[in-house]
């Protein structure tokens, strides 16, 4: 039975500690809404949303008070509206009415994101993933809960480098329509190497093809958790450090895996994935930063940052596949950087740099999150800083991604607030010598050699 | 049918009654308590109750705001949870 120990540490990580379950988020095919007709389109995807997700929220408050763990957001995740909106979209003006529509039916549902304005282009774009994608700062700009994401490269295809291109532009757009709030709609916009079809996590969450007609994806959290458990081995070595982080991810997880399977049993619809990672918020003592520096760096970014990072990564990942019986998503440390209290500190005091961010996305999930460059930074050296980072995901085999803010009208210096959990973020310096010639040339980057495996 | 078991937690500064005043809101609830243990820490008061919730008419959610309702008149904080989130935690 229980015991009175084992109960007070479960609700000292919970007051304590910010131990939560960062999402619940229920995916829904919207494949079955494809019609030639946009009026109808339109319909069918507002119905089947508010049909599938009717009792979402509620059921996450109610999972929530009976186990007295916060369930901070619960959000929704639909097809690449891509492939939905193809059929009846003529024009990027069509398909901005899909986003308001998925905003709409996000809002009479009730949950704070939904996450889908998608395309997936790793290999080359259809009329339709380009009319989307060229939709996406109007469709941003004009709603206020719609998340969009584009998957740029895979290790099978290598990088679709025209969409790359047109990426730094969209950003750039996206940051410019919004400037009078401090380029605020960057952030709900992501671009991927190898996207995950069942990633809970937003703004890069959407419902892959390869899914179900409804799943329920769950994301933990904890890094406050794996701070406090390392207090207590502070000097030992690293046996005893990586034995601590595991054990800590297997107890944080498990929580996650309860909340999942209560969640697909009182909806009534399948669970699909607990998500592995450990995602910080602004929250004092919710950083992943402040993992990195109990490890033993003065900051994050110091020399060492990067080994220390895949340490974390990998144990937290050995724990927690043992204690989730389906694991997915994105599953490993987010290292966003206005997103983590530890991780703002750690740039305003220089200790952290874009190139540092860069080395540490090798080796964790999931990319460089959350940064904010000067707003004059051109449109081809953004596309150059997404080119990178996709390189690394196709090379190895990871996903990658960039959500980055040209905060315009700001330079180094100043800084960009977000407010809520997406808290605010210093300018960070960018590399200023050029990359035009590079990201013009065109094309795509071919797939590596080690991806054919067949 | 399995019974499904709940834990209350009562943490706070030990105080005259307090184990008399949530045992009496259980008894009115028709919610039978199965083990009692408890300790006091550096004068904090500690105690875990698991009990059955099975016989009482009552909405779960509307016994954990009561019960911490009744902790903030005690000056302590009582918390209700589903056993299944410690089993799961701690328990392979």
């Amino acid at each position: 039975m229980i015991n009175l120990y084992e109960v007070a540490e479960t609700n000292e990580m919970i007051a304590k500690e910010n131990l939560d379950v960062r999402t619940i988020t229920l995916g829904i095919s919207l494949l079955d809404c494809v019609d030639a007709d946009l009026r109808k389109v339109n319909e069918k995807v507002y119905r089947k949303i508010t049909e599938t997700a009717k009792k979402l929220v509620k059921t996450g408050e109610e999972i929530e008070k009976e186990f007295g763990i916060p369930i901070v957001n619960k959000r929704i995740s639909v097809t690449p509206m891509a492939l939905i909106g193809g059929a009846a979209c003529r024009t990027s003006e069509d398909f901005v009415t899909l986003a308001q529509t998925m905003d709409r039916a996000a809002k009479d549902v009730g949950v704070n994101l939904i996450g889908g304005y998608s395309a997936l282009v790793s290999k080359g774009m259809t009329k339709a993933d380009e009319l989307l994608i060229r939709s996406i700062p109007k469709a941003l700009h004009t709603t206020e809960r719609v998340c969009s994401s584009v998957n740029l490269g895979s290790t099978k295809t290598g990088i679709n480098m025209d969409a790359v291109r047109l990426m730094g532009d969209i950003i750039k757009e996206t940051a410019l329509i919004s400037k009078d709030n401090d380029s605020m709609d960057c952030m709900k916009l992501v671009v991927f190497c190898n996207a995950p079809d069942d990633n809970p996590f937003m703004a890069g969450a959407f419902h892959g093809v390869t899914e179900a007609d409804a799943v329920i994806n769950v994301g933990v959290s904890g890094p406050g958790v794996v701070k406090t458990a390392l207090e207590k081995v502070r000097g030992e070595n690293f046996e005893v450090l990586c034995e601590t982080i595991k054990k800590t991810a297997f107890k944080v997880t498990r929580v996650g895996q309860l909340v999942a399977q209560e969640a697909s049993r009182r909806l009534g619809i399948p669970f699909g994935i607990v998500d592995l990672s450990l995602a910080p918020t602004p929250a004092i003592g919710d950083s992943v930063a402040d993992i990195l520096c109990e490890i033993g760096l003065e900051y994050a970014g110091a020399p060492g940052t990067t080994a220390a990072l895949a340490l974390l990564n990998d144990q937290v990942k050995k724990g927690g596949v043992m204690a989730s019986s389906y694991v997915g998503g994105l599953s490993g440390a987010f290292i966003p950087v206005s997103e983590d209290q530890g991780m703002i500190d750690a740039v305003t005091a220089g200790a952290l740099t874009l190139e540092k961010l860069e080395a540490m996305t090798c080796v964790c999930s999931v990319g460089l999150d959350m940064i904010a460059i000067p707003g004059d930074t051109p449109n081809t050296t953004i596309a150059g800083i997404i080119a990178d980072e996709m390189a690394i995901g196709m090379v190895n085999q990871k996903t990658t991604a960039v959500r980055i803010i040209p905060a315009i009208g700001k330079t180094l210096g100043d800084k960009v607030e977000f407010g809520g959990l997406f808290g605010y973020a210093p300018i960070m310096p960018v590399n200023s010598f050029s990359c035009e010639a590079f990201v013009n040339r065109g094309g795509r980057i071919p797939a590596p050699i080690h991806s054919f495996k067949n | 049918m399995h019974m499904k078991k709940t834990i209350i937690t009562v943490v706070g500064k030990d105080t005259v009654g307090i184990i008399a005043k949530v045992c009496t809101y259980l008894a009115n609830n028709q919610i039978n308590i199965l083990d009692i243990s408890q300790t006091i820490v550096q004068g904090f008061f500690n105690m875990m109750m698991i009990v059955d919730t099975n016989q009482t008419d009552k909405d779960f959610g509307a016994i954990v705001d009561e019960l911490a309702k009744l902790g903030e008149e005690i000056g302590v904080v009582i918390r209700c949870q589903k056993e299944e989130i410690f089993d799961s935690m701690h328990r392979i």
